[in-house]
């Protein structure tokens, strides 16, 4: 069961609990300490990497929520995140609504355009569905690009940044502690959601969702919650993300976006709330690498290689992980635990 | 009405090509359950192939398309070995996932090749002009149609009358018997993966002469999807179909309703409207077999 020798669990609260030990404990309020530290002796632009790792961690928790959990794939994340990004946007800077007003706004908003989306899901799985939430992801960049009075179309919108009580979170380190505290949250919400009769219920529709049925599972309403659920993490991310960098336009949520928050939850494992956070860290990680990597090759190689490489490495990484490892790096992580609590006797 | 008349014959041209991308899809899907979503990605991949030998190397049109088959059966072959031999009875997701990255892979690849510009071979293709009345049908689409339609037609002929053609069709029936038959069924996946990139480079290098190459090209592979999903994911009469009525219906609603929308490429979106529509309404399609569930 993964647990160290000598855990006893004596009632069923101790027996659900998360963290069960208090080496658990320790390293969760180690790792806690050390995010809330970073600012202090982190640069700048070590704090954007880590921001824009957090919201995206937030995003891939819905997919992982909505794929992961209940099998229903989606490559229309990007697409919902961005019917947050634009909802929070334009609440604050055309109607005057503030960051906190905004925030729980979009979440609704994108969570209402899923179950829009999710619809067909009724109907239709597996490739069917993939290719009804890529249509939908392009009919709403379609709508945002004609809705030009409202969103600005083509030419973005500006959007301000968040402020409570006169403190705007204007400086990295800010709005660092801010994307963290929701993305911790985030995670905790993700990890819960799923150990309750509605996570219990998602496991059963991925698994077979007939059986599921027969079972007693309302499978319209709690595959529309799935999208829902799903899709309000997005929203949350796509708002925080355009009021990180002050302004809202459609090249920020590209369709291969939606690709690879796919390839984070294949990298990370699928089903597994800290796979979420391992693959877009993994995945987020490896970009930097390429940016670092890069110019050098443009330089050695060919000038267009900088711009093919982030491409390649990418996917080729989720070709290795789904031939290699297809149960993901979270898969490989409780693998190594194991190893080393059980060793020298490895049975 | 001439206006009318131009829109639709030049969106049946179209949707011949759009019919022959599906094609391939539609190829793989049967033979080996796989959905290619890298489709689109052939099709980019193609036209480079085209502008390749004919810009760069400078070779006569017919030495131009066999070396582009060349290429592409080599592609289908190699694709088919590396990346979708180990996955052989995997989940649906995992075969679909790894054709998505093979297409941000080819993606990649083809910016480090051709650099990621846009690139034309408009000139070095024959003219053909063809009057009717007071419609003229422009070169490029015509030779498209004249292909299209030549190669479908190799293609039905491949199917029905030789041994590795009723191969395939027996594999898409059932795998269990061909293989006691004697028949390699992973021979089979990779010829049928190496018919998709040949239909696929073919419909690149078409559609290379219509618009020009660049990478975004590869969202006719999009267009396919919904082609495919109209006429029914396995059936490869219904893709033609499918083809030509989205084709046509593209370029209607384009040439009409295009003025009156403020931002304009509803073209772009059609497809996606269609396959939204067929989706809810009729998942499997004008043509496609009606999938009947037990636990």
């Amino acid at each position: 069961m993964g647990l160290p020798c000598g855990t006893f669990q004596e009632n069923y609260a101790q027996d659900m609990a998360i963290f069960r030990t208090k080496t658990q404990w320790g390293l969760l309020f180690a790792l806690l300490i050390f995010l809330f530290a970073c600012p202090l002796f982190f640069s700048d632009r070590i704090l954007t990497i880590m921001t824009i790792i957090g919201i995206t961690i937030i995003s891939v928790h819905g997919l992982n929520i909505l794929t992961g959990y209940c099998g229903q794939i989606s490559l229309g994340h990007a697409g919902f995140m961005a019917v947050g990004a634009y909802t929070s946007g334009i609440l604050c800077a055309k109607l005057g609504f503030s960051f906190w007003a905004a925030l729980p706004c979009a979440a609704l908003a994108a969570g209402m355009v899923g179950i829009l989306f999710g619809l067909p899901s009724l109907k239709i799985k597996g490739f069917y569905l993939i290719m009804a939430t890529i249509a939908a992801y392009f009919i709403i960049m379609w709508t945002i690009l004609q809705l030009y009075n409202v969103t600005g179309g083509a030419d973005g919108l500006s959007v301000p940044r968040p402020e409570i009580g006169g403190f705007v979170f204007k400086s990295k380190s800010s709005y660092f502690y801010l994307v963290m505290i929701i993305a911790c949250l985030a995670t905790f919400a993700a990890k819960n959601i799923v150990r309750t009769r509605v996570g219990r219920a998602f496991i059963a529709i991925r698994d077979n969702d007939l059986a599921a049925e027969v079972m007693g599972i309302n499978l319209w309403a709690y595959k529309l919650l799935a999208f829902f659920i799903g899709c309000v993490f997005a929203g949350v991310a796509g708002s925080l993300l355009v009021h990180y960098i002050a302004f809202a336009s459609v090249d920020q949520f590209p369709f291969m976006n939606s690709v690879w928050y796919l390839g984070m939850l294949i990298v990370g494992g699928m089903g597994s709330t800290a796979g979420a956070i391992f693959g877009a860290v993994f995945l987020k990680l490896l970009d930097e690498l390429v940016t670092i990597v890069g110019p050098i090759l443009s330089a050695v190689v060919a000038p267009q290689a900088a711009a093919s490489l982030g491409l390649i490495m990418r996917g080729l990484v989720i070709i290795i992980f789904l031939i290699f490892e297809p149960r993901g790096l979270a898969h490989r992580w409780g693998r190594v635990k194991a190893y080393y609590r059980l060793w020298p006797f490895s049975y | 009405m001439t206006f009318f008349l131009q829109l639709v014959i030049s969106g049946f041209a179209l949707g011949m090509v759009y019919a022959l991308i599906a094609i391939g899809f539609v190829v793989i899907l049967k033979c080996s359950q796989a959905f290619n979503i890298a489709q689109g990605h052939f099709v980019m991949i193609g036209g480079y192939l085209g502008y390749t030998f004919l810009v760069m190397f400078g070779l006569p049109i017919w030495a131009s398309l066999l070396a582009a088959i060349a290429a592409a059966i080599i592609m289908g072959l190699l694709i088919e070995r590396l990346t979708l031999r180990p996955l052989v009875g995997q989940p649906v997701l995992a075969v679909i996932m790894i054709t998505i990255a093979l297409a941000a892979l080819l993606e990649g690849l083809a910016t480090l090749i051709w650099g990621g510009e846009y690139k034309t071979y408009h000139g070095v293709l024959p003219t053909l002009t063809l009057q009717l009345g007071e419609l003229s049908v422009p070169s490029e689409m015509l030779i498209g149609l004249i292909v299209s339609i030549a190669v479908v037609a190799i293609l039905m002929l491949f199917f029905r009358y030789t041994k590795s053609g009723l191969a395939m069709r027996a594999t898409a029936e059932d795998e269990q018997v061909v293989q006691s038959a004697g028949i390699r069924v992973t021979t089979v996946y990779a010829l049928s993966w190496v018919i998709a990139c040949i239909v696929g480079v073919i419909g690149g290098i078409i559609l290379g002469g219509v618009s020009g190459v660049m990478i975004p090209l590869a969202e006719v592979g999009l267009k396919a999807f919904a082609v495919v999903l109209l006429g029914g994911v396995n059936s490869i009469g219904g893709a033609i179909v499918a083809g030509i009525i989205l084709g046509v219906a593209e370029n209607v609603a384009a040439g009409y309703l295009d003025p009156l929308l403020p931002g304009g490429g509803l073209a772009h979106v059609f497809p996606f409207i269609v396959m939204i529509i067929v989706l809810i309404f009729r998942p499997h399609g004008l043509f496609g077999l009606v999938r009947i569930e037990r636990i």
